[in-house]
């Protein structure tokens, strides 16, 4: 069974191919089927794959092919409960969202393509998890940034569009940066890049210092990935890409990567305490900044986009306290709750006919029911409402946070403060658009979506209502679960007896505080004015694009137009032209000598044989 | 000691060749003083028992190529002689040197490697007849013997094909000058 | 000519007198301009080495330098042939036999 594993990769891949040659005669329902297919069987095979894990079976490694064995990168991937969880998340949330965009994408002109890119993501996103060394994870972690590059410029005719597209393109290249410089210093000191030889004799090759470069240069990787301070910027712009593409990959799974990173490398980061307090307070202080902006957005998915940043940093916060089951845990429910959000934020702005902002929407519930129930559900349980998945999850980082004390109290204050945030900008959000008044432009008609639309949100709704329980202080199933790969990792883990529950009241009491809060400001009657102020910045994004813009992007266009008119015009070309003189000036006095008379040139042949007739007696020493 | 005598005379007789044919601006009398300096040739083949080489020499030399030098001649103008004015800078002060360099190294190098009075290791009474010259060709050196019946197809057809390809341009400045 | 008893003809001789008939061609080869004195020249060039086989052979005793001498002779006469061939084709377009006029290559 384990035989067919390559399947997972290799089936999305044949879709996008197949799309991309055949898409036009393909058509479109059927292409959006072929694809959804090809990410759902694959699913299936990987649930198939995934059972023996749940009778304690072993992890497997299945060779593929040589690729360049002598640093330990091949074509061969790993198959654990780690790398099975996230293709289960991968496959389960990404074929849905693909039957979601059957509907979604409708009329469409590029509607084969916009599959085509989804299948060759959701390939590319298995490479990378399925990884059974850092090479291949790089090729991985390169396509999926390729492929968030190709969606969210999918409308490149939209100026904004193709910018965002190039933004993000260009910020996590500074993320790969680190990512590499990683990978070169891993090689340096391994030898290979094989992830079972390094995390094997991690402890016997690493000094403390080496092992805390290492994982700072992967952090680097994974802030530009999972969009952490100071690299998050790509994510909000990444909204201009079609909504079940910022579902998918700029919240469910693509942006989870670096947080898969950091806990595939578990053990090196473990050796590394202060790359660890350095990660976890990175997250942290990215959960507040983000909820903070979160807050003052208007556009629907920008609220959505900022949300993510703030959870994403809740993921990071957790595995920089060594709690990698509770940031995995997290970034499972996330990928259900999130997606649900955009997807039902998708659904509004379709009723909506693309109206994005949230000022103009108001009373939808009774007009776009499902869409309503279904994202109360996700409103509730990103809040972290008991007992849905995000109470479950948040709760188990806060707590770890508060047991690994000290320091870290600090960062267990952030993320509680975060919570509350959270709540509030969340149900801003949900009263904005479903309650109140009418506040639609004319012409607008909202209406419920088709099938393939509401089911999906349907399915992801219970998943955020029940993934929860999964793993809760009373029985730690996805603990157990992932015992065989953070087993030899020393994990923080939540207080037990009283402190837990007493901490899960607390937080509690604050998604409630910040639930009522903001039913106070938006839910009676006229809304307040938002302008000026704070409300301005926010809207800017505290002017961050604005400030990178002047210190780093200014500064690069103001060097590269000095390179690029004054130094290649005169250096480059001046060497060129110059050798090209010289050439000139040389074949010139050369020509002399081409005098075109036979005589002449018999006369070198004959100086010429002269020549090497001396040259041979003065070797036989003649003279 | 007659040796030495005809050497002497023979000599002076082959350089007094070469001089004319190098100095005389009439092509005619330049062939005919290369024709001089073969037949020297011919008799210093003699002296060194070179009996058949001797013959081809003159057969071969001195009659068909000297003869067809003479037609070529006849055929482009006899009359055309050479200006004396070297047009070329310098060209005669290098050949004046070049010349005599390369006499003089070959000269020194045939002291060095030629002249080394070592023995004879071949039959020292060894003549050139016919019998011993084919017994040679026709047994050690057959392959190469053999290459120049192909080196001379090719000049053959060589020749055929310049000459072939020739008269449309005859015919062609034949009309020109016609016109 | 009681001195003169003791000298006889040495191969060196002749090596000296091909190695003084040598340069003659080349000068030759250097110094006319007509086409066909210049072959001469390159003629006068082969004979002398000719004779430089021919006496080294008949020195160490072998027949191999009659038969060396033989094929110079040979490819001596394939070169002629195509060379006043050449040169005719040349007259038939151009002329003249002057090759100072033949400069088409110049640089």
């Amino acid at each position: 069974m384990i035989d067919y594993l390559w399947l997972l990769i290799a089936l999305p891949l044949l879709g996008a191919l197949t799309l991309i040659l055949f898409g036009k005669h393909i058509g479109e329902p059927a292409s959006g089927w072929l694809a959804s297919a090809l990410v759902v069987i694959p699913f299936l095979i990987a649930a198939a794959l995934t059972v023996p894990f749940l009778n304690g079976a072993e992890s497997e490694t299945v060779f593929l092919f040589s690729w360049i064995p002598v640093i330990g990168a091949n074509a061969s991937l790993l198959w654990d409960p780690l790398s099975a969880l996230m293709t289960l998340v991968v496959t389960g949330v990404g074929g849905l969202i693909h039957v979601y965009s059957v509907g979604y994408m409708h009329g469409d002109p590029r509607y084969p393509r916009f599959f085509a890119y989804m299948n060759f993501f959701i390939a590319s996103m298995l490479t990378l998890v399925l990884a059974d060394n850092f090479a291949l994870m790089f090729v991985g972690w390169e396509l999926v940034g390729l492929s968030s590059y190709l969606l969210i410029s999918f409308w490149f005719v939209k100026p904004s569009a193709a910018a965002a597209g190039k933004k993000a393109f260009i910020v996590n290249r500074i993320g790969d940066w680190g990512f590499l410089i990683a990978l070169m210093m891993i090689f340096a000191a391994f030898g290979t890049l094989d992830f079972a030889i390094v995390f094997a004799e991690a402890h016997g090759v690493l000094s403390v210092g080496l092992a805390t470069a290492i994982t700072l240069m992967l952090f680097i990787g994974a802030t530009g990935k999972s969009a952490q301070l100071p690299l998050y910027v790509w994510l909000p712009d990444a909204m201009e890409g079609p909504t079940p593409v910022s579902a998918l990959i700029h919240a469910a799974t693509m942006v989870t990567a670096g947080v898969y990173m950091i806990a595939r490398t578990a053990v090196l980061f473990e050796m590394a305490p202060i790359s660890l307090a350095i990660v976890a307070t990175v997250g942290a202080l990215t959960a507040i900044f983000a909820a903070t902006l979160a807050v003052g957005q208007r556009d629907i998915k920008r609220v959505l986009a900022y949300s993510t940043i703030s959870q994403l940093g809740y993921m990071v916060m957790a595995v920089g306290l060594t709690a990698f089951t509770a940031g995995i845990f997290h970034l499972m429910t996330h990928a259900f709750f999130k997606a649900l959000l955009f997807l039902g934020a998708g659904s509004v702005i379709h009723a909506m006919s693309d109206e994005q902002d949230m000022w103009k929407m108001g009373g939808l519930r009774k007009y776009v029911p499902i869409t309503f129930v279904t994202m109360a559900v996700g409103w509730l349980a990103i809040s972290g409402l008991f007992p849905l998945a995000g109470f479950w999850s948040k709760d188990e980082i806060l707590a770890s946070a508060f047991a690994k004390g000290g320091f870290f109290l600090i960062l267990w204050g952030i993320g509680v403060v975060t919570a509350l945030i959270t709540a509030f900008y969340m149900t801003r959000l949900i009263i904005l658009t479903f309650f109140g008044d009418k506040r639609w432009d004319e012409g607008v008609h909202p209406h419920e979506s088709p099938w393939t639309m509401t089911i999906p949100l349907i399915v992801l709704a219970l998943l955020s209502a029940i993934a929860g329980l999964w793993n809760t202080p009373v029985r730690l199933g996805l603990e157990h679960f992932l015992e065989p790969v953070f087993g030899d990792i020393h994990q923080v883990h939540p207080a037990g007896g009283l402190t837990v529950w007493a901490l899960a009241l607390i937080s509690l009491a604050m998604v409630v505080i910040g639930i009522l809060i903001a039913y106070g400001r938006y839910g009676r009657g006229d809304l307040p004015n938002e302008e000026g102020g704070y409300w301005t910045a926010a809207l800017d994004g505290y002017g961050v694009d604005t400030f990178y813009g002047k210190v780093i992007v200014l500064p690069g266009k103001t060097i590269s137009t000095w390179l690029a008119m004054v130094f290649d015009t005169k250096v480059v070309d001046g060497v060129v032209n110059g050798l090209a003189y010289g050439v000139r000036a040389f074949g010139s006095s050369m020509r002399v000598l081409q005098t075109g008379w036979v005589r002449s040139y018999g006369a070198a042949i004959v100086a010429g044989s002269l020549g090497v007739i001396l040259w041979l007696l003065l070797q036989g020493g003649a003279f | 000691m007659i040796e030495v005598f005809l050497f002497a005379i023979f000599a002076l007789v082959a350089l007094a060749g070469a001089v004319v044919m190098l100095t005389a601006r009439n092509p005619v009398y330049s062939a005919m003083g290369l024709l001089v300096t073969m037949f020297a040739m011919a008799l210093f083949y003699v002296m060194l028992d070179a009996h058949f080489v001797a013959a081809v020499q003159i057969l071969v030399y001195a009659g068909a190529v000297m003869t067809l030098f003479l037609f070529v001649i006849m055929m482009i103008g006899v009359d055309k002689k050479e200006e004396r004015v070297e047009t070329i800078p310098f060209q005669r002060g290098i050949t004046f040197v070049v010349a005599l360099g390369l006499a003089v190294v070959i000269i020194l190098a045939g002291r060095q490697a030629w002249v080394t009075g070592s023995d004879a290791f071949g039959s020292p009474d060894m003549v050139g007849t016919i019998e011993t010259v084919a017994d040679s060709l026709f047994g050690t050196w057959t392959i190469a013997f053999l290459s120049t019946v192909f080196l001379l197809t090719i000049a053959a057809v060589g020749t055929v094909a310049l000459a072939m390809f020739g008269p449309t341009a005859v015919q062609s400045t034949d009309e020109e000058e016609g016109a | 000519m009681i001195v003169m008893a003791d000298v006889t003809v040495t191969v060196g001789w002749y090596m000296i007198l091909a190695a003084v008939l040598f340069s003659m061609g080349a000068a030759g080869v250097l110094l006319r301009r007509n086409a066909l004195v210049m072959f001469m020249s390159v003629e006068l060039m082969l004979n002398s080495v000719n004779l430089t086989f021919i006496a080294a052979g008949n020195e160490l005793g072998l027949v191999e330098g009659q038969v060396a001498a033989l094929f110079v002779m040979v490819v001596a006469a394939a070169e002629v042939t195509v060379g006043l061939a050449i040169l005719v084709a040349v007259f038939r377009r151009r002329s003249t036999a002057n090759v100072d006029l033949l400069s088409e290559l110049k640089g």
